[in-house]
């Protein structure tokens, strides 16, 4: 019950396929039309039938993107495209499905949908473009929001904690997560291919700007001047090494992480951790999705892939099974069969 | 056992009741009874009634478990009104079981239990067996404890396993009474539990004991016969509501030829529609337990959009859940059937209890005109052919269908007619195909105005759908003020033209009569056993009992207008007969409505009967 893969070279698949008839209504400027590009690219990439693809969202600015795509798609309801995605893969396990949901329809109205889909470890691709704002609805605080900010409804500055998209995906045990920034198209790219060939639900979060409501939200991350000591690309197999010089790293010390210069006061590379994204316990894991900027650098890449069950998977095989063994093969023997008794 | 210390006499039709303690066995006891009604050819209903609690306090009324079943010579409609047999095996469930018996009526109760502490506990004030108030009653007092624990002495069985029995002994004195043959309940043992010789032995002990007991000490004066009724050719089987339900829907999905799909949250007295079907992942149902009740819509949109016949199942307060998504359901004029098996309301209500009360939530609860189609059943054999047509109302016309059973209907059981899938009306789904050039999400078919469904996978077929307006069409999405507006209309039009493809609505009775009786859904049962018997009596009254609420069968209307008076009956505070006066102003409507949890009954029904002829 594999996705219906054939091989990139006999489908012929380019970008144009992907590309709707639509205007997209997205501001100047938006993040979101790299992302609309990327994934553009992506899909002709997969050797998946163009037919075979969904696209689901929820509501909000991001969750226009299914109109944007020409495949089939769903504009669902405001948080519900977890269950809506979810609908959808379980009826039909050989579909490619994309979910496309933002931090107000991922981590606040459908918060609940997030983590179950992400438990079951259903076979979708989740991108979460977090832009830390309520754009849609014209520049709410969001579950995103750091704490202190200002906003149309945080006039003195948000009281709340905000939530890691990350942490709280790997606390609902999410088999997949990838961190990737709008302004990195080739970074961007990249990761969802591999969210694209993991199975499971692969949780991606896409730090997007909104040019509008909260503009350079991610400043620190992609602005010129500080991305470099502020991005961390992760790669398996690799020591988590980042900075201008490319001598800083991350160093385990007792259970904290903390950052180190290589050369400097006797640290080796040596020294370094050593990024291993299929280890299966959590726990650098989620330590590497919390690192955020000034403190530390903020983790790109993938940070989780593990190999786990999914849920269609289990449900598929147990319909193989139940349909070989069970004497009942449709419903007159269902009805005739048990305790009946015949009127002559 | 052939000769009888007892004459026989004939009835016509026969209500017992079996209560005890939660774990006195009292709902096998009563299933096994049913059994061997079944066997007897009679026709039967059957309505458990168990508490709330899943192990309420022991001893006490509100854990007591009942099991009542009606069974007769003649068409049997409802479990009963009241019981001409209770079997109470505590004090506490003769306490809470009084109400439900007849002026007369025969109450076997196992005397070993009325102690000091069990009467008290059950809160009486005086011993009911000696204090006189139940001289009315013919009571049966049996030593139904002592007597099981003696049954099994031969039998190497603890303390506990006899007890556990007693309840045969119960039911061994109630098949004596009705002059049953014990074999086919003994069979049932070998076959329950065939691993375990010594239980077969126990319960085959105990039951043959209570039997002989009933003869040699002559109980009864008197035993009863009810004669086979003439039921219809054919093979039969006893089915609860919940479990039609399910079964209509997989009937529908392997007629459609579109695989099933529910998704569904646990929810009183629901939740059994979600277990029944997760059982028959060998006919490829995909029953998904969601994580709330608005997943479980969702996933089943997602599902229908992806060409399942999708469900969600649910009960009043998870429909209010749901609303948002049917209305996404509405935009997108996706098939999808919503049941609600209705309890009491509003919020939490009366969870377990049985009320008509979702009707105008059904019809009205969405934001936006947001029209679907309403069915309600009316037995719980009928909760198969309902869901069935359900199912086909919205997969051929592309549109939402809410179904409502009832608390009653779901729990409760009668004999079903099994039906060969041959025989049921075929499935036609309105399929787009593959490469078609001619295909637009939103271009509709000019009869039934409902869109292709077009589903992923298939080639030359790629679109959108979602919860913003859509143009009339191309179904791209639109903001334009008269396309709104014509799509509204639209969308009415298509849940209308469904009543030319309903049957016309029937009426019990003649085409004039001085009292038309209107009602629908659950109440059927009592409905038609009230009006038969008056019109046996020479009344002029009529029934017109409603299962197509949206929309209504077409000659709706002038049916109404046939009658001299009309009275709506409803277990709601009046619902179905607002909606009456919002379609046919001109006629006048008298009421009678009960909100108390409780189905109707034969007498109150009648009495306001009559007194309307009076009038």
């Amino acid at each position: 019950m594999d996705q219906n893969t054939i091989d990139v070279g006999v489908l012929k698949l380019t970008k144009e396929d992907f590309s709707s008839d639509q205007m997209v209504k997205w501001c100047p400027g938006c993040g979101d039309h790299a992302i609309l590009h990327a994934v553009e690219n992506v899909f002709p990439e997969l050797g998946i039938p163009k037919e075979d693809f969904v696209v689901v969202s929820g509501i909000g600015c991001s969750s226009r993107f299914p109109y944007y795509m020409n495949t089939y798609g769903i504009h669902g309801i405001h948080g519900r495209a977890a269950a809506i995605a979810t609908g959808v893969k379980l009826a039909n396990p050989r579909l490619s499905v994309w979910m496309i949901t933002g931090d107000g329809d991922s981590m606040a109205i459908g918060g609940n949908h997030f983590i179950h889909a992400i438990r079951r470890n259903i076979d979708i691709n989740l991108l979460l473009f977090n832009n830390k704002i309520y754009g849609l609805t014209k520049g709410q605080y969001s579950p995103t929001t750091p704490q202190g900010t200002k906003t149309k409804t945080s006039p003195q500055g948000t009281f709340e904690r905000p939530f890691n998209p990350g942490t709280l995906a790997i606390g609902a045990q999410a088999t997949f997560f990838a961190r990737t920034l709008d302004t990195n198209p080739k970074a961007m790219t990249a990761v969802f291919m591999e969210a694209a060939r993991h199975k499971g639900t692969s949780v991606v979060e896409i730090l997007q700007n909104c040019v509008i409501f909260a503009n350079k939200t991610h400043e620190l991350i992609t602005g010129r001047e500080t991305r470099d000591d502020n991005q961390l690309f992760v790669e398996h197999g690799k020591p988590l090494i980042f900075g201008k010089e490319k001598n800083k790293g991350i160093r385990l010390n007792g259970t904290s992480f903390e950052v180190v210069t290589i050369g400097k006061d006797g640290v080796t590379e040596k020294d370094i951790l050593v990024h291993n994204q299929y280890e299966r316990d959590p726990g650098v894991h989620s330590m590497l999705a919390a690192m955020m900027p000034p403190e530390f650098p903020v983790a790109l890449g993938v940070i989780r892939a593990v190999k786990q069950p999914t849920f269609n998977d289990a449900m598929m095989a147990s319909i193989e099974e139940e349909s070989a063994i069970s004497p009942v093969k449709n419903m007159d023997d269902l009805m005739n069969s048990g305790a009946t008794w015949d009127i002559e | 056992m052939t000769t009888k210390n007892s004459k026989v006499v004939e009835l016509e039709q026969v209500v017992i009741r079996f209560a005890g303690d939660s774990g006195d066995g009292m709902q096998l006891t009563g299933s096994l009874f049913s059994d061997s009604t079944a066997f007897a050819g009679n026709d039967f209903a059957t309505f458990p009634d168990y508490p709330a609690e899943i192990r309420a306090p022991q001893g006490t009324v509100s854990g007591v478990s009942g099991f009542q079943i009606h069974f007769g010579q003649k068409t049997v409609y409802t479990s009963g009104d009241q019981a001409d047999v209770l079997v109470a095996m505590n004090p506490a469930s003769l306490k809470a079981n009084m109400r439900w018996v007849k002026k007369g009526a025969i109450i076997i109760i196992d005397i070993d239990a009325f102690v000091d502490k069990g009467i008290e506990k059950a809160g009486y004030k005086a011993d009911p067996t000696t204090d006189g108030s139940l001289h009315e009653y013919k009571l049966i007092k049996a030593p139904i404890s002592t007597l099981t624990r003696e049954a099994v002495k031969h039998l190497d069985v603890d303390m506990k396993t006899s007890m556990k029995s007693k309840n045969m002994f119960a039911l061994g004195v109630v098949m004596y009474l009705f002059n049953r043959e014990l074999d086919q309940v003994n069979r049932y043992f070998e076959k329950k539990f065939k691993s375990n010789p010594l239980v077969v032995e126990t319960n085959k002990a105990v039951l043959a004991a209570g039997y002989s007991y009933a003869d040699t000490v002559e109980l009864f004066a008197t035993t009863y016969k009810v004669e086979a009724a003439p039921l219809e050719r054919g093979r039969y089987r006893n089915i609860t509501g919940n479990v039609a339900t399910a079964w209509g829907f997989m009937a529908a999905s392997e007629k459609s030829g579109r695989p099933l799909f529910l998704g569904s949250y646990p929810i009183t007295p629901a939740t059994e529609i979600l277990s029944e079907l997760t059982n028959y992942k060998n006919l490829n149902v995909k029953a998904f337990q969601a994580e709330d009740e608005i997943a479980g819509i969702a996933s089943a949109i997602g599902a229908s959009y992806t060409g399942a016949m999708a469900i969600t199942t649910t009960s009043g307060p998870g429909l209010s859940l749901k609303s948002e998504a049917i209305g996404l359901a509405v935009m997108t004029e996706l098939p999808l059937v919503i049941v609600d098996v209705q309890r009491g309301g509003p919020s939490t209500g009366l969870p377990t209890k049985s009320e008509q009360s979702d009707l105008m939530q059904a019809l009205f609860g969405r934001n936006g005109e947001a029209p679907v189609i309403v069915l309600a059943a009316k037995s719980s054999a009928d909760c198969f052919f309902s869901a069935y047509e359900a199912s086909k109302l919205s997969l051929e016309h592309m549109t939402p269908v809410i179904l409502l059973t009832d608390g009653s209907l779901a729990n409760g059981s009668e004999v079903f007619k099994v039906p060969a899938m041959a025989e049921l009306p075929a499935i036609t789904p309105p399929l787009a195909l593959p490469n078609d050039p001619e295909y637009k999400p939103y271009r509709r078919d000019p009869e039934r105005l409902n869109r292709k469904w077009a589903i992923p996978g298939t080639p030359g077929l790629r679109h959108r759908v979602g919860g913003l307006e859509k143009e009339d069409g191309s179904g791209n999405v639109s903001h334009d003020p008269l396309n709104h507006e014509k799509m509204t209309k639209l969308r009415e039009a298509k849940v209308q033209k469904v009543a030319d493809f309903i049957p016309k609505q029937k009426v019990y009775g003649a085409d004039e009569a001085d009292l038309l009786v209107v009602s629908w859904g659950g109440t059927f049962g009592v409905m038609i056993t009230t009006v038969e018997k008056m019109q046996a009596e020479g009344k002029s009254i009529a029934l017109a009992h409603f299962k197509h609420i949206m929309p209504l069968p077409s000659n709706t209307e002038e049916l109404l207008g046939r009658y001299k008076k009309i009275v709506v009956c409803e277990i709601n505070n009046g619902q179905f007969v607002k909606y009456l006066k919002m379609n046919f102003p001109q006629f006048r409507y008298e009421q009678y409505n009960k909100i108390q949890g409780l189905p109707f009954m034969v007498a109150e029904l009648e009495n306001r009967f009559n007194e309307l002829l009076k009038q």
